[in-house]
């Protein structure tokens, strides 16, 4: 870029609350025309949230957004698509059931002269969006039949197709092969190339590398640095994104644990999708971390563990013992637990009390003669809201009148009700406060000091951390490595704040090079 | 689940919404009390005939609740109960009253299977499998009978399902007893009830917990084509016969009796004393129309209404 591009977004003081957190404070974000810049960020840095307020999602309560040089008339995301910004969805703003061309032009459908919809002007254009972009999908293809790779393209077409001048990829690769993510980078030089400002958003630093012009990173709701790519290394990136934070956090004491027998050994497990192929140990009395991005594995495997999607090939055994999980009642019976990642879906039952919810996992055990035992069940809700501190107005209460993090215990006393020996928690902090975090990391603690095995995904590196005492890296289904979290320490490093950020920013390195390997053997 | 049975009075009205089926019957009651005392509302008999005309319904209803808490919904009731009546008739004239007790049961097992087979294990939606059956069920009770009234000539099985009294108490009422007793403990006590809940409230979330919901909707399609079958035995003893048209659009009245008393569509909660207070308003409404000398046309149109209405203000958004 010679002559200075002009500027396609400006976003100036951006700030927004949610109920007295801040999200974003006081936000200056700015993308040319013509660049692909990086948006970049931890977990609660304030990516998505600037993300909705560009796309008139969120209504800033400070700042103002100029677009293409000219004010944002209204928040709202039908003023934001008239000024031209188009945005990726995460989950598909596509209907399986449609063509690619009746997707792309969805409501906005040429009309022949009787007024009919004119499905063949929606091929012409659909066609010559895909050549001008010289990639392959047939417009005539039905949604439903095309590959993650397929509908991430059409779902871009769909935003091109609506003259966007702004277009934002919120972890556009995460569902792409390698190949399609070689094909999605030639299709983003070429909008590029005809003036399109690009936000791009990923986790994947090697991508961000390859892609980007220029990168905002974001931490805690501010600004912290926008530069060109060429001055943002890696590990330059990585330190101004982990910064000085994980407050809260690192005053939980990780303790000596004392690693007694192995509880659960997995050879060579092999789920329906992913993962595949992983081998580990997890010990009495120890906290096992599964770190990775999305789409690593990490989830897939806890739930081949607790029998939704059971192995297809390779060895469980518990305690010595080779078992069998074929459905979750198996791993119940077997002592493992599995509090999974969707809360609202997979965790509870909204509109079901609190007490109900608590013993869903072991009515059986819990009714004699078929006839659920009542007394038992009010006894065996009053200890866990009293164990886990669960904030609620009585255990007859549905759970959905309670807080996140007070729905996320309800869940973890739902599985604690199971009497596990092996609990498995998949991003048990997620979207709850950062007090409940620290309660919910000092209770994964005092669990695995209690005798039991415990495995934690968690996205946050400073949760893993903090909770974990091995870690075991994870990318494409695959596991990776595992790190002893005392190797992650810098020996001469003593204030524990500083110390943590030093762990993070090592394991963020593992990470990313557990992904590069993997490209080099497709690649 | 509603905690109306067990919640002290402030709190009944407090959830009017939820409770307004309680409220509405009574309601009800007491304008038909006033207006058609003269007409013989308040007479026992016509009191015990409104018992009489709901049993069926209710019984049906009782299952119907465990089927819609559970998330599925069974629309071959009504079809299931004519066509029990014909086999349960035809088995009385072969094989005695045994026979066609056994007779009766056996035809709601078969079909209550077979819409749980297709249902749990093919993956058709039971909308869809009850549906079919529906017309499946109708079309077996015509063929066997060559769509004509098989006659019962057992004053016995008469007399217990349905026809008899023990004085002035139709027999029928024990049969309302029974299966709402049962009810209403399998679904507020047993684990089986709570498992139907968790099922319909969130079948995820259920099956995550180590609750086998296809085995848990298999049985509650089983129990909803057994209690047809059960009314259509009752129907045959009421009438001394078996027709294929009993019970012809009865599922219509059984699915709106349930969600009357406050059970939900969409799986979740459910409850049986609401269903059966909700049978009843239906028989309470039917009877108070004939008696205003309503034609059966505006009777359509006034029951109609007042199933909307009383639906609408059970809604808890807005």
């Amino acid at each position: 870029m010679t002559a200075p591009a002009p500027v396609a977004v400006r976003m100036t003081g951006i700030s927004k609350s949610f109920g007295g957190i801040r999200a974003l404070d006081n936000v200056d974000f700015e993308v040319l025309a013509g660049e692909v810049h990086a948006l970049l960020g931890g977990n609660g840095a304030g990516k998505s949230t600037i993300l909705k307020v560009l796309n008139g999602v969120h209504v800033p309560e400070e700042g103002e957004i100029v677009v293409g040089g000219n004010p944002l008339a209204a928040h709202t995301p039908e003023a934001a698509r008239a000024a031209g910004i188009a945005m990726n969805f995460q989950e598909m703003s596509l209907i399986p059931t449609l063509t690619v061309a009746q997707n792309i032009f969805l409501t906005r459908e040429a009309r022949d002269a009787r007024g009919m919809i004119d499905d063949a002007d929606s091929v012409r254009r659909a066609q010559a969006i895909f050549d001008m972009l010289q990639v392959d999908v047939d417009p005539h293809a039905l949604v439903g039949d095309l590959g993650a790779g397929q509908k991430q393209l059409t779902e871009i077409a769909k935003a091109i197709s609506q003259e966007a001048r702004v277009l934002i990829l919120d972890e556009p690769s995460t569902a792409l092969s390698v190949s399609d993510v070689e094909r999605l980078f030639v299709f983003l030089r070429r909008l590029k190339e005809q003036g399109v400002a690009i936000i791009y958003v990923s986790h994947r630093m090697d991508e961000i590398a390859r892609i980007s012009d220029r990168a905002t990173i974001l931490r805690n709701g501010k600004h912290v640095i926008t530069a060109p790519l060429a001055e943002l290394p890696i590990d330059v990136m990585i330190e101004h994104i982990v910064g000085k934070k994980s407050k809260g956090l690192a005053d939980v004491a990780r303790g000596d644990a004392t690693r007694g027998e192995v509880l659960l050994e997995l050879s060579d497990v092999t789920g329906p999708h992913k993962p595949e192929q992983v081998s580990f140990a997890l010990h009495r009395g120890e906290v096992l971390g599964l770190a990775g991005l999305l789409g690593s594995g990490r989830s897939a495997l806890a739930r081949v563990i607790a029998g939704i999607e059971p192995a297809i090939s390779g060895e469980i055994a518990i305690k010595g013992q080779k078992v069998v999980v074929r459905r979750p009642a198996d791993a119940i019976a077997h002592g493992i637990a599995l509090v999974p990642e969707a809360r609202a879906t997979q965790g509870i039952i909204p509109a079901h009390s609190v007490a109900d919810n608590m013993v869903m996992s072991v009515i059986g055990r819990i009714s004699p003669w078929g006839m659920v035992d009542r007394p038992r069940v009010r006894a065996i809700a009053d200890e866990m809201i009293q164990r886990l501190q669960v904030k609620t107005a009585s255990r007859d209460h549905a759970v959905s009148t309670l807080s996140g993090g007070n729905q996320q215990k309800v869940v973890i006393g739902k599985w604690l009700v199971t009497a596990p020996e092996i609990l498995i928690l998949d991003e048990p902090t997620a979207g709850i406060d950062i007090g409940s975090k620290a309660e919910i990391i000092r209770l994964v603690r005092e669990l695995a000091q209690s005798g039991k095995g415990v495995i934690v995904i968690s996205s946050e590196l400073s949760e893993l951390l903090t909770a974990c005492d091995r870690i075991l890296v994870m990318a494409d289904g695959r596991a990776h490595q595992m790190l002893d979290r005392a190797e992650l320490d810098d020996p001469e490093e003593t204030d524990p704040e500083h110390a943590l950020q030093a762990a993070e920013r090592r394991l963020q390195i593992e990470i990313q090079e557990a992904l590069s390997i993997k490209e080099a053997n497709h690649g | 689940m509603a905690k109306a049975a067990t919640a002290p009075a402030g709190a009944f009205f407090a959830n009017w919404r939820q409770n307004i089926i309680y409220i509405g019957f009574v309601v009800i009651f007491v304008i038909f009390a006033v207006t058609l005392n003269d007409k013989g509302f308040l007479n026992p008999n016509n009191l015990l005939n409104i018992v009489r005309q709901t049993a069926m319904i209710a019984v049906m209803a009782v299952a119907m609740t465990f089927v819609l808490s559970a998330g599925e919904i069974d629309l071959s009731v009504g079809a299931v109960a004519g066509l029990a009546t014909v086999t349960v008739a035809m088995a009385i004239s072969v094989a005695g009253p045994l026979g066609g007790v056994l007779a009766g049961l056996a035809t709601g097992l078969a079909v209550g299977m077979f819409n749980g087979w297709l249902t749990t294990k093919i993956g058709i939606p039971s909308f869809l499998t009850t549906l079919a059956m529906m017309g499946i069920a109708k079309g077996v009770a015509m063929w066997i009978s060559g769509t004509a009234a098989v006659p019962i000539l057992s004053p016995g099985y008469s007399w217990v399902f349905g026809g008899g009294s023990v004085g002035p108490i139709p027999v029928l009422l024990f049969w309302i007893a029974l299966v709402a007793g049962i009810g209403h403990i399998a679904l507020r006590r047993s684990g089986f009830g709570r498992r139907v809940l968790a099922t319909g409230g969130g079948e995820t979330a259920a099956r995550y917990s180590g609750i086998d919901t296809a085995s848990i909707k298999f049985r509650v399609l089983v129990l909803s084509s057994c209690a047809a079958a059960l009314a259509g035995m009752l129907y045959a003893g009421r009438l001394q016969s078996g027709r294929f048209q009993l019970g012809e659009g009865d599922e219509l009245s059984v699915i709106a009796a349930a969600v009357l008393g406050g059970t939900s569509l969409f799986g979740g909660k459910g409850t049986v004393i609401g269903t059966i207070v909700g049978a009843m308003m239906i028989g309470l409404i039917n009877n108070g129309l004939i008696l205003m000398g309503l034609e059966f046309s505006q009777q359509l149109i006034a029951r109609g209404g007042i199933i909307i209405l009383a639906v609408a203000l059970s809604q808890k958004t807005r």
